[in-house]
């Protein structure tokens, strides 16, 4: 009895006594498995840490990072500003916790276009088989098999440099695996007892796909999505970098290391700070998914 | 697994016609692919605010002019029959006339492309030849500290931004040391002294015999090689540590093990060559990548590749000379994965 009041114990309860409690079980026990993997929870504690910083921006910096200071430009990294100022004077540091909030804003977007694609493309070719999903899985393989950061670029030239066009371009070309995995598991509970009684029960077919095999799905798509992050925010900065995403003065890490270039040799500074964000943030994430993706399938972990 | 089965029952006679299937197959996907690829160039030159025949006559011409280039351009036509014929024009080389360099965008990307093959394939082959040990080391030593660096390697190589670092490498290498050469593919010193056979310079230098060129075009070489090469290296090193693994714990290798034969050839001879098969495809979608992902490289070292090409037409507007160098790009990167596609399955036995 005394197992059961405590927290641990309602986790571990072998028979939950309520959907809320059978759905926080097999949280915490994912947790637990995640627990153990030291390597995911440093992924986790840079992204929670990436999060925290973007959120807590006004309070951390001591000026918005976009208003220029000619008097201090280009200043070593000193106590007053620890990692220097930029050509216009503006202090590095603000500049990169602001630009915290700008990658989040890239992830976030690309995310909210590309599962719900992926999902209703991948959803309903795996549930409907047949012709629509010949078709359907055709036009995701074409787009699996194209160059993103050419194409990307492409789709950047017809809709102009910009961070929601970056975005808009990114999404465009990252969509198919999310559809093919979306798929897969779409497949293997289509022929379920549990689809059957729904059918039955005379539930329609899209009351079958967003109910009940959708939230199937989004778990491996979640892992996939984290995956890709890295990937995600690489390209967004490649772009940022070459001029054709986020336009100064918008603190956009690519783009102001694209600003620093000319200033390497001097005031290495310049460029190479917003460069070990980008690492780090693309690393966190890459951590995170490979945690997350051993704990969700643990098969087909390398 | 009925396919198997049956073309097992049915003997060997059947293993050419199921080649050319799987042959066949790869053809058709590639088709779609391209035609896919083709019909999105095709959207993207339809939509662009450019107008296509203000962009040849000028806004000062007359409207004679202007309705007879339309008529010329075939605009009138429907969608499709403009599609068809876009098709056409590309089956010919036909990429359009670059407004930037006043030349067809085909004979540009002749000019330009070797320079970006020479840099893929440098790198391509540095991320073999020092992932694929790299990898095996790993997968041998599991869970110990050369794996454990092994990993971390690869995961910063997957992480890093490659254009942060090139300017970093630059700095170090190039700026502080001094141990290579420059962004461009030669001193100016050199320009233009050998013809251009093959436009791979150091292959030009070692054919004219001139070793002073051939070592400068290599010190200008090998920094933005390395550099694009670290993804490659980081992906090959970490699947072939997943495909080793994958062997290592398969039953016949216990066999041999027990049998008493030598660990290094337990490793090399038994593990590795069944590895080998699954590593063609990973070496060719790594190939395929740096070919497109160079374009942040050759930004970043000033190297006068395609990328390059289509970032500096980007900017100047020049929609053919884009496009022209995206459809190039993309059914080099479309054919490549294709290619290894087909010779896993036909390299492969288990694959049917």
């Amino acid at each position: 009895m005394a197992e059961q009041l405590t927290l641990r114990g309602w986790l571990l309860a072998e028979v939950p006594r309520s959907k809320w409690q059978a759905r926080s079980q097999r949280f915490y026990i994912g947790w637990l498995e995640f627990r153990r993997n030291p390597v995911a929870v440093i992924g986790l504690i840079i992204i929670l840490g990436l999060v925290g910083v973007a959120a807590l921006a006004p309070w951390i910096t001591g000026s918005d990072g976009l208003e220029p200071d000619l008097v201090n430009r280009l200043q070593a990294p000193s106590a007053a500003h620890w990692f220097g100022t930029d050509q216009l004077g503006r202090d590095i540091f603000d500049r990169i916790i602001w630009g915290s909030r700008i990658t989040l804003y890239i992830v976030a977007l690309v995310g909210i276009i590309v599962v719900p694609i992926g999902l209703v493309v991948g959803v309903i070719a795996g549930y409907l088989g047949g012709l629509v999903d010949s078709v359907l899985m055709r036009v995701t393989d074409i787009f699996l098999a194209f160059p993103r950061l050419i194409l990307a670029m492409a789709f950047v030239a017809v809709l102009g440099p910009g961070l929601e066009n970056a975005v808009l371009a990114i999404a465009l070309t990252t969509w198919s695996p999310f559809a093919r995995i979306a798929r897969a598991e779409a497949l293997t509970v289509r022929n379920s007892e549990f689809i059957l009684a729904a059918q039955v029960q005379g539930v329609s077919t899209a009351g079958i796909l967003t109910r009940h095999v959708a939230p199937l799905c989004l778990s491996s798509v979640i892992v996939r999505l984290t995956l890709d992050m890295a990937g995600i925010i690489l390209t967004a900065a490649g772009l940022g970098f070459l001029g054709l995403g986020a336009q100064p003065p918008t603190p956009e890490w690519g783009a102001m290391i694209s600003l620093g270039r000319q200033y390497l040799i001097d005031q290495w500074w310049v460029p190479t700070v917003p460069g070990i964000a980008i690492l780090v943030v693309s690393l966190g994430f890459n951590l995170l998914g490979d945690g997350l993706r051993d704990v969700f399938d643990p098969k087909s972990g390398g | 697994m009925d396919q198997a089965s049956s073309s097992k029952a049915a003997g060997p006679g059947l293993a050419l016609p199921s080649k050319l299937a799987k042959i066949s197959g790869v053809l058709v996907s590639l088709t779609l692919t391209f035609l896919g690829l083709t019909a999105i160039t095709f959207v993207i030159s339809r939509v662009m605010p450019v107008d296509p025949v203000l962009a040849i006559v000028g806004d000062r011409a007359s409207n004679e002019v202007y309705q007879q280039v339309y008529l010329q351009l075939g605009l009138d036509k429907p969608i499709y029959i403009q599609y068809l014929r876009y098709l056409g024009q590309l089956a010919e080389g036909d990429l359009g006339t670059s407004i930037m360099t006043a030349q067809p965008v085909i004979e540009d990307i002749k000019r330009f492309f070797p320079a970006t093959l020479e840099l893929a394939t440098i790198a391509t082959l540095l991320g073999i030849f020092v992932g694929v040990p790299m990898g095996v080391f790993a997968a041998v030593h599991q869970g110990r500290w050369p794996d454990h660096i092994v990993r971390v390697v690869a995961l910063l190589g997957y992480s890093a931004p490659i254009f942060w670092l090139g300017l970093v490498a630059l700095l170090v290498f190039y700026a502080k040391l001094g141990w290579v050469a420059g962004p461009g593919r030669l001193d100016v010193f050199y320009d233009g002294i050998i013809e251009p056979v093959s436009g791979i310079l150091m292959l030009d230098a070692a054919l004219a015999r001139d070793w002073d060129i051939f070592y400068n075009a290599l010190s200008h070489l090998i920094l933005p090689a390395s550099i694009l090469g670290t993804f490659a290296l980081a992906y090959i090193a970490r699947m072939t540590r997943s495909f080793m693994l994958d062997q290592l714990s398969q039953e016949y290798i216990l066999t041999a093990r027990v049998k008493g034969i030598p660990e290094s050839q337990v490793i090399w001879r038994h593990a590795f060559r069944n590895v080998l098969v699954q590593l063609i495809t990973i070496i060719g979608l790594t190939y395929a990548s740096l070919l497109e992902g160079s374009v942040l490289t050759e930004t970043v070292f000033s190297w006068p590749g395609i990328g390059q090409y289509i970032t500096n037409s980007l900017f100047n507007n020049d929609m053919n000379a884009v496009l022209g160098g995206t459809i190039v790009v993309g059914a080099c990167f479309v054919g490549i994965n294709m290619l290894s596609d087909l010779l896993y399955r036909l390299v492969d036995p288990r694959i049917r």
